[in-house]
């Protein structure tokens, strides 16, 4: 199917990609020289050893990084010369992230860290109320609303992002590591949602250790060095 | 319509803000406690030093500001060389000396001369300690009293000589002369005078720096005053007696203009150095006093503003140190913000916000406890105090200005968080 597609429908495309850091005299070059391009609706996980890049990949894509030189495309738009303003605001229109540590604000409730893209996208505090309820429903913990992060497991907290990252329905999510903090049986619901959330349209990337979470993604991306060893 | 989603939007950070603050109520409650002491001693402290200068104020305008007033005092010299034998000092201010002052400064509008002599009166069976006060009718005009029955002197009584005599309300009242008793006789001393008419007293007191009004007057024309009593007087007191001989014990002067108030002073102040030789009177300016008191105002308010001033920056630092930590504390929370979508702008908002609701509730809760300490203040010291609008809007201002100063290095240290780094896993 993503064969079949055409080239124009890649919603996500490196061009020429290289993040370098300099450290003294040496420069670390966490991406050096990557180009691929992710179609839209597609599900990829992204693999290699550690320090290979993939977060610094993610961070490029997240629109959180700027590249030291050559372009992104996100949706057809070169975005690699915007200002931060206008970064934040393809993060914030565009992007849903999900993140190992989970990442939620402890002390804001369930509702209320489940509607903060919404605050953020200027909603009036009712409709954000009922999405964000909404949401809480659909990853299962619609009796949670009011709980705060710390009173929930791991793979609650997790699901809590998850309904935080679809809130302003993105096109793309981004999850670096999202079963890394968790057991096997945990991570396992966690990438079925993921699954059934690619099922319905959203282009996924997400990194992963773990082979057999890899599995469940469409295609497979193994970087190494700071460059894409193979594509499977 | 879109100010209203604005203003609405706004009240919804407030909202937020605040919760976030009641998070942390002990913290945030001492955070502001800087605040709280610092507007508290500003709205004391201008209460206070308001009502002091107040108090002088008062006293000096009552006066009349446009006034003038030379007396007539013995000079130091005299005061030392007449104790021991009987002989007659001669002192203060002539009639001659009125006469030029009268005639020289076209800027004064009224001058009054002023002979006072102490004088038994009597009105049927009764007597009474009197200060006789001759004076002329442009007396009246400067004192503006208003009149309680009869009328009060006129230039037909100078001229005339006429032996009439206006009282204070006081005094008719001690000597049973109500207002039927207008035309009745008084005798001052041993001379009979008509009564003419009765004004009122003046309410009050503490305000006799001029106006010999307060006790029991006596007012007859001035040349009526100097032929019958003339312009010695003794004093007998044991052992030594004491020849006085004043010719006006006062003049008051009244000057048509603010502004040439200190120029007339200092003019009639050289006129009389050049013809007394001792200094055997003394004048005194009330505007200058009144200037004197504004500047000693200004001073004051500098002092206690001062004062007041840092211990308001130290509130406005102890905020800024919070907020500091605060960011610090919450950097992974600007990270997972940024990461969302918000915009360096909003996060300021954000911090801001927090910063500036804490130091005006601050500044509320310390406006009014800085209202009940002059209350009490006045209540235990009996010392005046005066809450101006001014000293209360300044305090309130001052305190959202403080949140906004000191907030936003604070806001911009957490705008300026790179969510990449607050956000990479612990
Ligand atoms: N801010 C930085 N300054 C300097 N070097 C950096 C910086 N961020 C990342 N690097 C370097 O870039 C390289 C890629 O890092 P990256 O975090 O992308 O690896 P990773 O593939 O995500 O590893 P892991 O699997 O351990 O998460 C590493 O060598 C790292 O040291
Ligand atoms: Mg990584």
């Amino acid at each position: 199917m993503i064969n079949t597609q055409a080239a124009e429908d890649a919603i996500i495309k490196l061009e020429d990609a290289y993040k370098i850091y300099p450290m003294g005299s040496e420069e670390v070059r966490a991406l050096n020289g990557v180009d691929v391009s992710f179609k839209k609706g597609s599900f990829w996980a992204i693999m290699g050893h550690s320090g290979s890049g993939k977060s610094t990949m993610m961070n490029v894509l997240g629109c959180l990084d700027r590249l030291t030189k050559g372009h992104y495309f996100l949706e057809g738009e070169d975005v690699s010369g915007l200002n931060d303003d206008s970064l934040s605001e393809f993060r914030l229109r565009h992007l849903g992230f999900i993140f190992q540590s989970f990442n939620l604000i402890p002390q804001l409730t369930v509702q209320r860290n489940i509607e903060l893209p919404l605050y953020y996208l200027g909603w009036d505090p009712e409709q954000s109320a009922e999405r964000a309820k909404e949401l809480a429903k659909s990853v299962g913990l619609g009796n949670r609303l009011d709980h705060r992060p710390t009173q929930l497991s791991g793979g609650q907290m997790q699901r809590v992002a998850i309904a935080r990252a679809l809130a302003n329905d993105p096109l793309i999510l981004l999850a670096d590591e999202p079963t890394g903090n968790l057991d096997t049986a945990t991570g396992v619901q966690i990438i079925e949602m993921l699954r059934e959330l690619n099922k319905q349209g959203k282009t996924i990337i997400m990194v992963t250790h773990e082979p057999d979470i890899a599995e469940n993604a469409k295609n497979i991306l193994i970087m190494k060095d700071g460059v894409i060893e193979r594509i499977e | 319509m879109k100010i209203l989603i604005k203003d609405t939007k706004f009240l919804r950070d407030v909202q937020l803000g605040i919760e976030n603050l009641l998070l942390h109520k002990l913290r945030s409650f001492l955070t502001a406690l800087g605040v709280i002491f610092g507007v508290c001693s500003v709205v004391a402290m201008l209460s206070v030093g308001e009502g002091a200068s107040k108090e002088a104020m008062d006293q000096i305008r009552k006066v009349g500001s446009n006034n003038i007033t030379i007396e007539s005092v013995k000079s130091r010299e005299d005061e030392a060389t007449t104790s021991t034998r009987t002989r007659i000092s001669v002192y203060g201010i002539t009639y001659k000396d009125f006469e030029r002052i009268e005639g020289t400064f076209s800027s004064i509008r009224t001058a009054v001369p002023v002979k006072e002599v102490r004088k038994q009166g009597r009105l049927g069976g009764n007597t009474l300690e009197l200060r006789v006060v001759g004076t002329t009718p442009a007396w009246f005009e400067l004192v503006k009293r208003p009149v309680e029955a009869g009328r009060v002197l006129t230039e037909s009584d100078l001229v005339k000589e006429s032996a009439v005599a206006v009282l204070t309300e006081y005094g008719a009242r001690r000597l049973l002369a109500t207002r039927g008793t207008i035309g009745q006789n008084l005798s001052i001393g041993e001379n009979n005078f008509q009564i003419v008419g009765i004004v009122k007293s003046e309410a009050g007191s503490g305000t006799d720096i001029q106006l010999p009004d307060l006790n029991v007057d006596a007012y007859i024309p001035l040349n009526v005053a100097r032929s019958y009593y003339g312009d010695t007087v003794m004093k007998r007191s044991t052992g030594s007696e004491e020849m006085n001989r004043v010719e006006l014990n006062k003049v008051i002067v009244q000057v048509d203009d603010l502004a040439n108030v200190e120029s007339t002073a200092k003019g009639m102040e050289a006129m009389l150095k050049k013809f007394h030789p001792k200094v055997d009177y003394e004048m005194s300016v009330p505007l200058a006093m009144l200037r004197q008191a504004e500047a000693q105002k200004r001073t004051t308010n500098i002092v206690l503003g001062s004062i007041a001033g840092i211990s308001l920056l130290v509130g406005g630092i102890g905020i800024m140190n919070i907020m500091l930590a605060s960011v610090t504390e919450r950097t992974r929370e600007i990270g997972i913000r940024r990461a969302i979508g918000a915009k360096k702008k909003q996060i300021i908002t954000q911090f801001l916000i927090e910063t500036v609701v804490l130091s005006t509730i601050g500044g509320v809760v310390g406006l009014c406890i800085g209202i009940i300490i002059p209350l009490l203040i006045e209540l235990f010291t009996g010392m005046p105090t005066v809450i101006t609008a001014f000293s209360i809007i300044l305090p309130f201002f001052i305190s959202i200005g403080i949140g906004i100063i000191f907030g936003i290095y604070p806001a911009a240290r957490a705008a300026e968080v790179d969510p990449i780094i607050a956000l990479r896993h612990e």
